[in-house]
C-alpha cells in the first residue's frame, strides 16, 4: 500500500485542542475524500501529472514543532506596506507577524481566535466555494483543517495595505504535510489586496504543501490578488484558489508558479453576478525535472461578466508544464466578454507542455478568444539582438525574460516587481554575464 | 572597408543574389536603388549575417575579415550595422536595457569597460533627444508600439549609440515625414567621416537632397546593373529602371 492514498484523511488525526467547531467540516471532508477517486491516468484531470512522488513520498505526518530562525530576507517585500502573517510549517510565527490593530473595517483573524461571528461566517462559506467534491485535494486540505486564515472586509471599505500571507516551509526529521486555508469575504463594495506567498528557507526540503484559498466578493467588491509559488525544489504543493463573483465585484488575479518538483494549482472563478469581471494573469517556469500543472475554470453564470486570462509558461530542460484552461458560458451569460491566451516558450526539445484552451459556450451573444501556442524563441528576434552585437546566449535569456517580464509589469504593486524581477533573473541562470542586462 | 566580390545568395532554395560585387571605401556614401525584390534588403540581411540567407560562392571582406565566417554578432561588433527595414517588436524587453547590452558588447569587443547605468542613461537620453525620440520610449519594450517613423528613429539612435564603422541603412527613409527624414539626415551626415561608411537603400531622391552620396548603384535580379555618381538617382528619379532593361535582363 502506498504512503497515500484513501486513509490520508483519516490517517492524521487533529490535535486534541483542534476547533471543535470545525469538526464537522472535517468530518464531512473527510467522508469526501473517502469517496473520491485516487487520481490516475484515466482520471482526466489528472491526466498529465502522475502524483508517483507523492504517492512514494511518505509524507503521512504533521511537522514537529520546532524554533527555526528565518531570515527576514526570506519573506519580506521591501517597500511594501502591508499586513503580514508568517507561518512556518504551517505554525505561525507570531513575533514574525505585523498587524494593524482590530478595526470594524477590517478583520484579520486565524480560524483558532474567530469570536463566534466570524465562526459563523467561515462556517458559512468554508467549502462552498471550493467544493470538495470537485477535487479530491480540497477534501483533504479540508479533512485535516485546524486553522487558517480569514480576512474579512466591512462594506465600501478600502483597505490600501495588502494582507501579506507567507507560507514558509523548512525541513524536518522525517517528510511531511502542511495545509493551509484562507478564506476572504468581502462585503458589497469592499476593497483588499492579498499576497500568498509560498517559499522555504533552504534548497533542502521534505514536505507536502496543500494550500486552498476561497474568496467570496459581494456586489462591486474588488480583490486584487498574487500567489506566488517560490519554494525551494524538494517541495510538492496541490493548492487551489477558488472565487465567487456578485454582481459588478471584480477579481485581479497574478499567480507565479516556479520552484516545487510537482505542482498543481487549481484556479476557479464563478461569476455569479451581472457585470462582474476578472483579469486573470499567471506566469510559470519549470525546469531540471519539474512538473507544473495548472487548471483554471471560468464560469460565466450571469449577463454582461467579462474574462481576461493571460497565462505565459516558459519550460526548459527536460521539465513539463500542463495548462488547461476551460471557460464556460452558461445560457444565462449573455453579453460575455472572455478572453483566454496561453503561451508557452520551449527551451530546450526536452522539454514539454501539454496546452488545452477549452470553450465551452452555451449563449448566443457573446464574445470570446482563445488562443493557445507553444514555440521556441523566434529567430528574427534573436537575430536582432546579435545583429546589435549581443551574445547569442545572452539575447537568448534577454528574450525569455522579456516573454514574461510583460506581465510582471503589469502588476500593480511595484514592491512587487521589484521582488520577482531578480528571482526570475535568477531562474535564467547563475552566470551574471548572461542576466546583467535584465534589469 | 568592405569588398564584395561575385556574391550568390539563396534563400530557401530560391536564387536572389546573382554575382553582386561592391567596393565601399572608407569616407563614402553609396546609395544603392532598384526595384522591389531585387535583392536589396537581402544584401543587407546576409551581410550582418541572418540565418537562412546561403552564401553559394562568392566573398565579402569586411576590414580584412571574412564576413561569412563570423557570427551576427561579431559582426556588429566590429562595426557592421544594419538599419532594419522592418526593425523587430520585442515586448517585454526594454529599450534601455537593449541600447546598453548592444553599447557594452561592442565596448567590450573593443577593450572598452561597460558605461555605469547612470552615465549610460544620459547618454541614451541625449542621444534620443537628437533624434527627436521623446525618452519614455527608452523605458518600452524595444519598438513596442513604435509607429513606424519611431522605429526608424530608433534605428538611427542605435546607430549613433554603436558607431558603427560601416551603417547599411535599408529604407531608413520610406515611410518618414519630411522632418523624420531630415533627423535621419542629421544622423548620417553627424558621423560622416574619413573613417565611416554608408550605405543607403532607398527608393527616393530626397533622402539624397540631405544626404549627397558618393556613387549610386542599381540593384536589379540580385545583381548591380549600373553604377555611376549623384547624378544616376536623379536620372533614375525621372526615368525609373526600365530604360536599364536591357541590363536588367
Ligand atoms: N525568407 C525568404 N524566403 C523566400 N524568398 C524570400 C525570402 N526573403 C526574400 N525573399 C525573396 O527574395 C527576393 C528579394 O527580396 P528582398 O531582398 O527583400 O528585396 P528588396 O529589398 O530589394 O525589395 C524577393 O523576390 C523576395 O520574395
Ligand atoms: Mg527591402
Amino acid at each position: 500500500m502506498s504512503g497515500f492514498d484513501q486513509n490520508a484523511a483519516a490517517a492524521l488525526t487533529s490535535r486534541a485542542d483542534a476547533q471543535i467547531w470545525l469538526e464537522a467540516f472535517r468530518d464531512l471532508n473527510r467522508q469526501q475524500w473517502l469517496a473520491s477517486h485516487w487520481p490516475d491516468r484515466k482520471t482526466e484531470a489528472w491526466k498529465y501529472t502522475p502524483l508517483t512522488p507523492l504517492a512514494q513520498g511518505d509524507y503521512l505526518r504533521f511537522p514537529t514543532a520546532g524554533k527555526v530562525q528565518i531570515e527576514r530576507a526570506r519573506y519580506d517585500i521591501p517597500g511594501l506596506d502591508c499586513q503580514r502573517l508568517v507561518f512556518v510549517n504551517g505554525e505561525m510565527m507570531p513575533e514574525l507577524c505585523q498587524l494593524s490593530p482590530a478595526r470594524e473595517a477590517c478583520c484579520v483573524t486565524r480560524f483558532c481566535d474567530a469570536d463566534e461571528q466570524q465562526q459563523a461566517l467561515i462556517t458559512q462559506h468554508l467549502g462552498k466555494i471550493a467544493e470538495a467534491t470537485d477535487n479530491p485535494f480540497v477534501a483533504l486540505n479540508g479533512s485535516w483543517l485546524e486553522d487558517g486564515v480569514l480576512l474579512q472586509v466591512a462594506a465600501d471599505q478600502r483597505i490600501e495595505e495588502p494582507l501579506h500571507i507567507v507560507h514558509m516551509t523548512t525541513p524536518d526529521q522525517q517528510a511531511f504535510s502542511v495545509r493551509q486555508r484562507l478564506l476572504v469575504a468581502l462585503d458589497s463594495g469592499a476593497e483588499a489586496t492579498v499576497i500568498e506567498h509560498f517559499t522555504s528557507d533552504e534548497a533542502r526540503q521534505n514536505s507536502f504543501v496543500t494550500g486552498v484559498s476561497e474568496f467570496k466578493l459581494a456586489a462591486g467588491a474588488r480583490l486584487t490578488h498574487y500567489r506566488l509559488h517560490l519554494e525551494e525544489e524538494h517541495n510538492i504543493h496541490i493548492g487551489g484558489v477558488y472565487a465567487q463573483l456578485d454582481r459588478d465585484a471584480h477579481i485581479d488575479s497574478f499567480f507565479l508558479g516556479l520552484g516545487s518538483r510537482l505542482t498543481r494549482l487549481d484556479l476557479r472563478i464563478q461569476h455569479q453576478g451581472a457585470g462582474s469581471h476578472a483579469q486573470l494573469n499567471g506566469i510559470y517556469l519549470s525546469k531540471g525535472t519539474q512538473h507544473i500543472d495548472i487548471h483554471s475554470t471560468v464560469e460565466h453564470e450571469m449577463p454582461q461578466g467579462s474574462t481576461s486570462e493571460v497565462v505565459r509558461g516558459i519550460v526548459d530542460d527536460e521539465a513539463k508544464a500542463v495548462f488547461n484552461g476551460r471557460i464556460h458560458i452558461h445560457p444565462n451569460a449573455q453579453k460575455t466578454l472572455a478572453e483566454l491566451s496561453n503561451r508557452n516558450l520551449l527551451l530546450t526539445n526536452t522539454a514539454e507542455v501539454y496546452t488545452k484552451p477549452e470553450l465551452e459556450i452555451y449563449a448566443d451573444d457573446v464574445r470570446c478568444a482563445h488562443g493557445a501556442t507553444v514555440s521556441q524563441i523566434e529567430d528574427l528576434s534573436l537575430y536582432y539582438l546579435q545583429s546589435r552585437g549581443i551574445d547569442r546566449k545572452e539575447a537568448q535569456v534577454m528574450l525569455s525574460f522579456g516573454f514574461i517580464n510583460e506581465l510582471i509589469g503589469a502588476l500593480r504593486h511595484e514592491p512587487l516587481q521589484r521582488l520577482l524581477r531578480p528571482i526570475l533573473t535568477q531562474w535564467f541562470g547563475k552566470d551574471s554575464g548572461l542576466t546583467r542586462h535584465l534589469l | 572597408m568592405l569588398s564584395i566580390v561575385d556574391l550568390h545568395v539563396r534563400v530557401e532554395g530560391k536564387d536572389i543574389l546573382n554575382g553582386l560585387s561592391l567596393e565601399v571605401q572608407a569616407g563614402e556614401v553609396h546609395a544603392i536603388m532598384g526595384p522591389n525584390g531585387s535583392g536589396k534588403s537581402t544584401l543587407g540581411y546576409v551581410l550582418s549575417g541572418r540565418e537562412g540567407y546561403e552564401v553559394v560562392s562568392g566573398s565579402a571582406t569586411f576590414e580584412g575579415h571574412n564576413l561569412f565566417e563570423l557570427d551576427a554578432e561579431t559582426r556588429a561588433r566590429a562595426g557592421l550595422f544594419l538599419a532594419f527595414q522592418y526593425p523587430v517588436e520585442i515586448p517585454g524587453v526594454s529599450n534601455m536595457e537593449f541600447l546598453k547590452a548592444s553599447v557594452d558588447a561592442v565596448r567590450e569587443h573593443q577593450g572598452l569597460p561597460p558605461y555605469d547605468a547612470v552615465t549610460f542613461m544620459k547618454l541614451a537620453r541625449q542621444q534620443s533627444a537628437s533624434v527627436s525620440l521623446p525618452p519614455e520610449f527608452l523605458k518600452r519594450g524595444v519598438n513596442e508600439g513604435f509607429s513606424g517613423g519611431e522605429k526608424k528613429r530608433n534605428e538611427i539612435l542605435q546607430m549613433m549609440l554603436l558607431e558603427p564603422k560601416l551603417a547599411i541603412l535599408d529604407e531608413t527613409d520610406s515611410g518618414l515625414d519630411i522632418d523624420a527624414l531630415q533627423v535621419v539626415a542629421e544622423g548620417v551626415n553627424a558621423r560622416r567621416s574619413d573613417e565611416n561608411a554608408f550605405i543607403l537603400v532607398t527608393h527616393y531622391q530626397r533622402l539624397l537632397d540631405y544626404i549627397v552620396p558618393d556613387f549610386v548603384h542599381v540593384l536589379a535580379n540580385g545583381r548591380i546593373v549600373k553604377s555611376g555618381g549623384k547624378e544616376l538617382a536623379l536620372e533614375l528619379e525621372e526615368k525609373g529602371y526600365a530604360w536599364l532593361e536591357p541590363e536588367v535582363a
